[in-house]
């Protein structure tokens, strides 16, 4: 048996003591013994980080990230369950590959793996993938996700398809007709920089036809990574209507604008892209009043080399698994715009109620994925030490509070800072 | 030297005391280029690197005779038979570059940024010579040279810039200068090559043809990219000559001593008439001749003295 002590909730000063056996919460301030005992310091405990939109680049792309890395990355960063995004090479559109991503992830011990699979083969948007297969290999849910789903009824198609095996489907909501070869927000910037723009409508569009295909089909939709305050507004009117749609915003696109691509660093170069003051705020407001689901971060590692190309040519991405609880507990619960609480719920039970998952706790007999976070102390993002692959940050040298000093995952340590 | 100024990227945090200095300074090199000896030794012992992974004859052209009537030695690099083809990126190729022992960096590039990136890899002094859409900077000086020799001022004149400005560098670096030397300039273009964004301090943004030209002091012509068709900007090259070609016709709206400038190459009778292109009005040509005293002037402030 393991015993966390000195350790606080959310939102209470107490020191208190958490339990652990089998994999399992045992209890809470027990005067069993325990064979194991980490001192927590004082810091603050919660139900480990959940991640619903990762690139791990595994198969394919080993050289940006891995399993091993992306993995031990999330573990660091606080989280105990990452869903994978399916656009590696080759695509995840195979049940052989889903099954062996989970064998391998189950071997390292850093945090827990739930594959999405690619919702069409090859992510082509075309013909839809053997669904029921890949749901049986272990997929959790199914997204072309860096592609953008052009073909409406195809979308209709897999979206009634994957409701039937219960599960979601989610969209790089985008219409790529009108973003076309746009590499940032369109507006006053890019056009001052003589950069080609990526309009907030190419969200809004795509985003207003999805939420009709939920309402037509009755079936889950999630929403990835949304940029625009017009799309969330799209997104609030279309649950006050019924639509079952979910949706995730990114640390990036509350915390960056547009104004960063003035440094012409492609660091700050990712789809979709950063847009304007006024949507960050707007993308906030949805926090607050509840549109706005859970928290994700679209973690996109790549090499310094590709990131280090001409803004045309670099891919598009910002790595960000490790230091997103503390740059929104820095930038969102120190500044008093949000909760601690709602922040967690965010990281936490939004996901998991986004999946249709057991709402994580730390009541007994709960799994024990468990993260004791430092809220008193501050450091700097030092990319150099980051677990993944990609060891640059657009928050390099931020003094941020707020960072996982320990994760557990099904009991077991999968970081300790 | 005065500028204080290591790059010239954009006019970003140039002062209009500092453009004066490459103005005033251009009648010099101007001089230098009517001797029958053209050549200073100015920028002895100095090498620029002329980078263009982009192509273009003229601005190179330009650039490296500037470069060489004042001494410098010149290492040219043609993006298309280097390495790049190769897959290397541009760090490693500016770096390979510098490991030459650079003293300044020119640089062409198909993408917006590429120049303020060189400046960062290389740490040498870079001139921008044309980046993506966004700044050419002394194409700019070289326009504003030709208005400064027609009219003796740049202070409230009215210019007018037509065709695609979305896609123009030149209207840009165009507009950022001339406005920081106190013109009025007026972008003007069909709708889907106009954004409206770029209304700021003087420069005003309209659809209006006519109304743009009318009594202004110079009008420039921006070469229509063919390859614009095929995004689907424009309908068709006939309805674009017909609504926005600047021609003998258009001018007469202009004042009676209004020059006309085009950055070249022309395309003739599309977005300009090819007589009004050889007409007294034009100073196309001088455009040409005046850029290269305008680049001996910008490699002298930005280089003499700085080794």
């Amino acid at each position: 048996m393991l015993e966390i002590k000195n350790i606080k909730r959310a939102g209470s000063d107490t020191l208190e003591s958490l339990f652990i056996e089998e994999g399992k919460i045992k209890g809470w301030n027990l005067s069993e013994t325990a064979t194991d005992t980490i001192d927590g310091k004082g810091a603050t405990v919660a139900p480990a980080l959940i991640e619903l939109h990762a690139h791990l680049r595994e198969p394919g792309q080993e050289q940006k990230e891995d399993l091993a890395s992306g993995l031990a990355a999330a573990a660091a960063g606080g989280y105990g369950t990452v869903v994978s995004m399916p656009n590696t090479s080759p695509v995840v559109d195979d049940p052989a590959i889903v099954a062996s991503l989970i064998q391998k992830a189950e071997k390292l011990g850093f945090a827990r793996l739930k594959p999405s699979a690619a919702l069409t083969r090859g992510q082509k948007g075309e013909t839809l993938a053997d669904l029921s297969a890949l749901k049986d290999a272990g997929a959790v849910m199914f997204t072309d996700d860096g592609r953008t789903n052009e073909n409406a009824n195809v979308l209709r198609r897999g979206m009634e398809y994957a409701s039937g095996l219960g599960l979601l489907v989610s969209v790089h909501a985008e219409d790529a007709t009108l973003r076309q070869d746009g590499v940032m927000n369109e507006g006053v910037v890019s056009h001052e920089l003589g950069l080609p723009g990526n309009p907030a409508a190419a969200e809004a569009a795509r985003v207003a036809r999805d939420v009709e295909i939920a309402l037509l089909t009755g079936a889950r939709l999630h929403i990835q990574h949304l940029s625009t305050g017009r799309a969330l507004e799209i997104v609030r009117q279309g649950k006050k209507a019924g639509a079952p749609v979910t949706c995730e915003v990114c640390p990036h696109h509350l915390t960056l604008t547009d104004e960063a691509l003035r440094s012409f660093d492609a660091l700050y170069k990712v789809a979709p892209p950063l847009r304007t003051q006024t949507d960050a705020e707007l993308l906030l407001a949805g926090l607050l009043d509840g549109t706005v689901d859970c928290l994700a971060t679209d973690h996109a590692p790549h090499t310094q080399a590709e990131k280090e190309k001409d803004l045309l040519e670099a891919p598009f991405g910002i790595p960000s698994i490790e230091v997103a609880f503390p740059l929104m507990y820095t930038h969102l619960v120190k500044t008093g715009k949000l909760s601690l609480e709602k922040l967690l719920d965010l990281f936490t039970a939004g996901c998991a109620k986004v999946m249709a998952w057991e709402v994580p706790t730390l009541e007994e007999g709960a799994v024990a994925d468990v993260v004791l976070l430092d809220l008193d102390n501050a450091k700097a993002v030092d990319p150099k030490a980051f677990k993944s692959k990609a060891k640059f940050s657009p928050w390099a040298g931020e003094e941020l509070y707020g960072w996982p000093v320990l994760t557990l995952v099904a009991g077991k340590v999968a970081f300790q800072g | 030297m005065g500028t204080g100024v290591k790059h010239l990227l954009d006019f970003q945090g140039w002062s209009v005391e500092a453009l004066q200095g490459i103005l005033d300074t251009a009648d010099v090199m101007k001089e230098v280029l009517e001797r029958p000896v053209k050549k200073v030794p100015a920028l002895q012992g100095i090498t620029v690197c002329t980078a263009f992974f982009e192509n273009s004859t003229r601005t190179r052209t330009s650039f490296e005779l500037a470069a060489r009537r004042m001494s410098a030695d010149v290492l040219t690099f043609a993006a298309g038979a280097s390495s790049l083809s190769k897959g290397e990126s541009l760090r490693d190729t500016i770096e390979t570059l510098n490991a030459y022992k650079v003293d300044a960096f020119i640089v062409r590039h198909h993408a917006s940024g590429a120049a303020h990136q060189v400046a960062k890899f290389s740490g040498k002094s870079t001139i921008n010579a044309g980046d993506g859409r966004r700044a050419h900077p002394t194409q700019a000086l070289l326009d504003a040279y030709t208005m400064l020799k027609e009219f003796g001022r740049i202070e409230g004149l009215k210019v007018t810039i037509v065709g695609d400005i979305l896609h123009s560098r030149v209207a840009r670096s165009n507009a950022e200068l001339l406005d920081l030397l106190g013109a009025d300039v007026t972008l003007c273009g069909p709708a889907t090559l106009l954004p409206k964004e770029l209304a700021k301090g003087r420069v005003k943004v309209t659809t209006d043809l006519q109304a743009a030209v009318k009594d202004a002091d110079v009008v420039m012509s921006l070469r229509l990219q063919q390859e614009r068709m095929n995004g689907g900007f424009l309908p068709s090259m006939s309805e674009y000559a017909l609504t926005y070609q600047v021609n003998e016709k258009l001018l007469e709206r202009a004042k009676d001593h209004a020059i006309v400038l085009h950055p070249g190459p022309m395309n003739r009778d599309l977005e300009i008439s090819g007589s009004l292109a050889d007409s007294a009005r034009s100073r196309i040509i001088a455009q040409v001749e005046y850029g290269q005293a305008i680049r001996m002037s910008v490699l002298y402030h930005l280089l003499v003295g700085k080794k």
